[in-house]
């Protein structure tokens, strides 16, 4: 099979297409989900024992931020299902279960959701009010308020709830469900400013399910060692792609200012350098973090520190606000050109869905956690 | 030791059950203590005990349960060194 960047020209392509409609519509991106599917980039980081590409993560960051510039909808749940996959390879595939799963995600191009929060934990997917409740060799859960990107969408959901009904708030497990296993009752519509593709809908989630579908680690342990990093820098991924489409739409705009005025520089040409500034301090920092993961897949001691948390909480709040920052340069270049929507150079869509960086898990609550771990954790005053 | 280990716990842990229904090896994580709750738990031993958990010691497993946390403890103290 070629490499998967070979693979997501054509993709990009069919989400460039179909971006606006998505977007205007608040619908799910079908034609581009039927073209990953079709280029089997959705078992990217499967390993190739079980019918994936086993691509590293950097593969998988560069492909986010490639259909970034074309359509965040897209590019943001095909984040999150990586996410999802990068946990159930790291902590699903011990199992027969887990085995024969990742096999069938490859086989059948799966799409995988996620069920993290729910009514009444104020967003904190650290804890849970439901609980996997056992009958025999079955478990039963029902997950109300729960928001679920995709969820009518997806083929199964990873779900977390508290391991037993007598657990605390925090103890808490993840369970993959499939589709003939839960029922979904939409309770809440997606309706937003921005990343409207991503049908982010409430639900009420009811499962059964075989027990052996739990996975076996905690999950206060996949959060901290897969989903943290994973998340912070495959979203961080998107955004950046997102940012630096408003920026070449930006410098496209100054150039053609710049030829049309014969000789000097167009009002827009500084900003334009100050924020090209900041959109090689994102990349670097995404680039290091992407470095930092690997090398930590190899010692488990690192994945497990706080120094690991404090790298990646700084990443997503300087991802997030630096994407915004961005745009907002591009904005200020373009004008009222970049206002319209009906411009090439308009980077309204780009404003739209970068806003929601800063409150997809709230920056205000990263920093509290990030204060906190400030008061034990030392910083490190080298630079390499 | 182990006793102020429990009071700080009892204090900082904001755990889900009574210290008292712990054992030396119990799973703290499982008793409800979450990682906001360590570092307040880490803050109050340091103070008690005079002593400064370096970067190596900042990680779920030595926060697992009062064991861990006492034969770090021990560690610190019997080196006779802050970090």
């Amino acid at each position: 099979m070629s490499a998967p960047l070979d693979r997501i020209s054509s993709v990009v392509a069919v989400a460039a297409r179909h971006a606006e409609e998505v977007d205007r519509e608040a619908r799910f991106p079908f034609e581009a989900f039927a073209a990953l599917k079709d280029a089997r980039l959705l078992s990217l980081l499967i390993p190739v024992e079980f019918g994936g590409d086993g691509a590293r993560l950097a593969e998988v960051a560069e492909v986010c931020s490639a259909l970034g510039q074309h359509c965040a909808s897209t590019a943001m749940i095909f984040a999150m299902h990586q996410i999802k996959v990068s946990s159930l390879v790291s902590y699903g595939a011990e199992t027969d279960w887990g085995k024969r799963f990742l096999r069938r995600i490859s086989d059948e191009q799966l799409l995988l959701a996620s069920a993290t929060t729910e009514g009444g934990v104020g967003g904190n997917m650290r804890a849970s009010v439901c609980a996997f409740e056992r009958e025999g060799s079955d478990f039963c859960v029902e997950k109300r308020g729960a928001l679920i990107s995709y969820g009518a969408q997806a083929d199964a959901i990873l779900v977390t709830a508290r391991r037993a009904p007598d657990a605390a708030a925090s103890d808490q497990l993840m369970a993959a469900i499939t589709k003939d296993q839960y029922t979904l009752s939409r309770t809440g519509v997606w309706d937003t400013l921005g990343m409207r593709g991503t049908c982010s809908d409430s639900f009420i989630l009811t499962a059964k399910a075989p027990t052996e579908q739990i996975l076996g680690a905690d999950f206060a342990e996949i959060a901290a060692q897969s989903m943290l990093a994973t998340a912070h820098l495959l979203w961080g991924s998107v955004w950046y792609g997102v940012a630096v489409d408003a920026l070449v739409r930006a410098q496209n705009f100054v150039r053609a200012e710049a030829r049309k005025g014969g000789g000097g520089l167009p009002p827009g040409a500084l900003r334009l350098a100050e924020a090209s500034t900041k959109a090689e301090a994102m990349r670097a920092a995404l680039k290091e973090g992407l470095a930092r993961f690997e090398c930590a897949q190899e010692n488990h001691e690192d994945l497990n520190s706080m120094s690991f948390g404090v790298r990646f909480n700084n990443l997503k709040t300087f991802a997030s606000e630096t994407a915004i920052d961005i745009i907002n340069h591009a904005l200020l270049i373009t004008g009222i050109s970049g206002y319209r929507n009906d411009s090439p150079h308009s980077v309204g869509r780009h404003m739209r869905d970068a806003l929601s960086a800063r409150i997809m898990i709230s920056n205000d609550r990263i920093y509290q956690n990030l204060s906190n771990m400030l008061l034990a954790h030392r910083l490190d005053p080298r630079l390499s | 030791m182990n006793e102020a280990i429990r009071q700080a716990l009892e204090e900082h842990g904001r755990l889900a059950v009574s210290v008292d229904t712990l054992t030396g090896a119990s799973d703290l994580y499982a008793a409800g203590l979450t990682s906001f709750a360590a570092v307040q738990l880490m803050l109050a031993l340091e103070e008690k005990f005079d002593i400064e958990f370096p970067d190596r010691m900042l990680n779920r497993k030595s926060w697992a349960s009062i064991d861990m946390i006492a034969s770090c403890i021990s560690e610190l103290k019997g080196k006779g060194v802050a970090a």
